[in-house]
């Protein structure tokens, strides 16, 4: 929940507004140029994606991922609560993981890497953005492949827990025989 | 350089050093996600190094060491190119080749192609 509902759905949310804001300013003709107060505020919003964006990965790297990987103890042989080799272990579902979740899991990092650049970006060069256009356009597309990286993985992610849901609980085993 | 590449729209001379190397290393960060997890596939020793976090396995690693990559190089260009003007085209074209690399790379297809799977 923390992790898709939470972080992952609440930035794809916010990319629409950003989306619109960025092009705002940084459309060729700049119609229509922000205030001062508009500004701070993308500031805010952008610094608030980034965020979002790390929480996202963070949360899915070390909370949910974790439950996802773990491994079965010997003789378990309902992997119900194993979503990665409840996939595996049929060549109709394997494809979830070895192409959706092998991708989604890379992926995803490129969008806080991508958002915090962006905002550094806006928060260096301000009202200054107006007058680099190759700035403009590298942000602009770095935000827009932040939002691509950002749907890819939350698709995939979807699409493979309702394959095979992440239940998570208060016992994981990674290793067969270790405590 | 061409003299007009030191010119903004407007003119006046803002050096566009700090957004150059802010660009760039973004796209080495990415693209080193995708490198570091394919040779920690490619080679067990890599993948065992990788492996900072037991119950997220290599991710972790790969994942710690392209975002440590891409800070230290954001600071070292920061601090080289703060008051210069650099052809940005370039870098840009540079970062974006670096991202769609970096999206082929670990796109399991391709990424198993290269390995001779």
């Amino acid at each position: 929940m923390l992790h898709g509902m939470g972080f992952g759905g609440l930035l794809l949310l916010a990319f629409s507004g950003a989306m619109i804001q960025l092009y705002r300013i940084f459309s060729p003709d700049g119609a229509s140029p922000l205030s001062i107060r508009e500004q701070k505020l993308l500031r805010i919003y952008l610094v608030a994606m980034a965020v979002l964006a790390w929480g996202t990965v963070l949360s899915g790297a070390y909370l949910v991922y974790p439950w996802y990987r773990a491994h079965p103890p010997i003789g378990v042989t309902d992997l119900a609560a194993y979503p990665q080799r409840y996939l595996l272990a049929s060549p109709t579902t394997a494809g979830w993981h070895n192409l959706g979740m092998e991708w989604k899991e890379h992926v995803a990092w490129f969008a806080p890497i991508a958002l915090t650049m962006v905002a550094y970006v806006f928060i260096k060069y301000g009202s200054n953005l107006t007058r680099h256009r190759q700035i403009r356009n590298a942000a602009f597309a770095f935000a827009l492949m932040a939002f691509i990286a950002t749907a890819i993985a939350a698709t995939l992610g979807a699409l493979i827990n309702k394959n095979a849901p992440v239940r998570g609980g208060t016992v994981i085993e990674f290793m067969e025989g270790t405590k | 350089m061409n003299p007009d590449q030191n010119r903004n729209e407007g003119g006046s001379e803002i050096p566009n050093g700090s957004a150059a190397a802010a660009i760039l290393s973004a796209g080495v960060g990415c693209f080193c996600v995708s490198l570091f997890d394919l040779l920690g596939d490619a080679f067990p020793a890599l993948g065992h190094f990788f492996n900072f976090y037991n119950p997220t396995g290599p991710l972790s690693g790969v994942t710690t060491s392209a975002i440590l990559v891409w800070l230290a190089l954001w600071a070292v260009l920061s601090r080289a190119w703060k008051i210069k003007t650099l052809p940005l085209g370039k870098i840009n074209i540079a970062t974006f080749l670096l991202i769609i690399a970096g999206l082929l790379l670990r796109f399991p297809p391709f990424g198993d192609w290269l390995q001779g799977r």
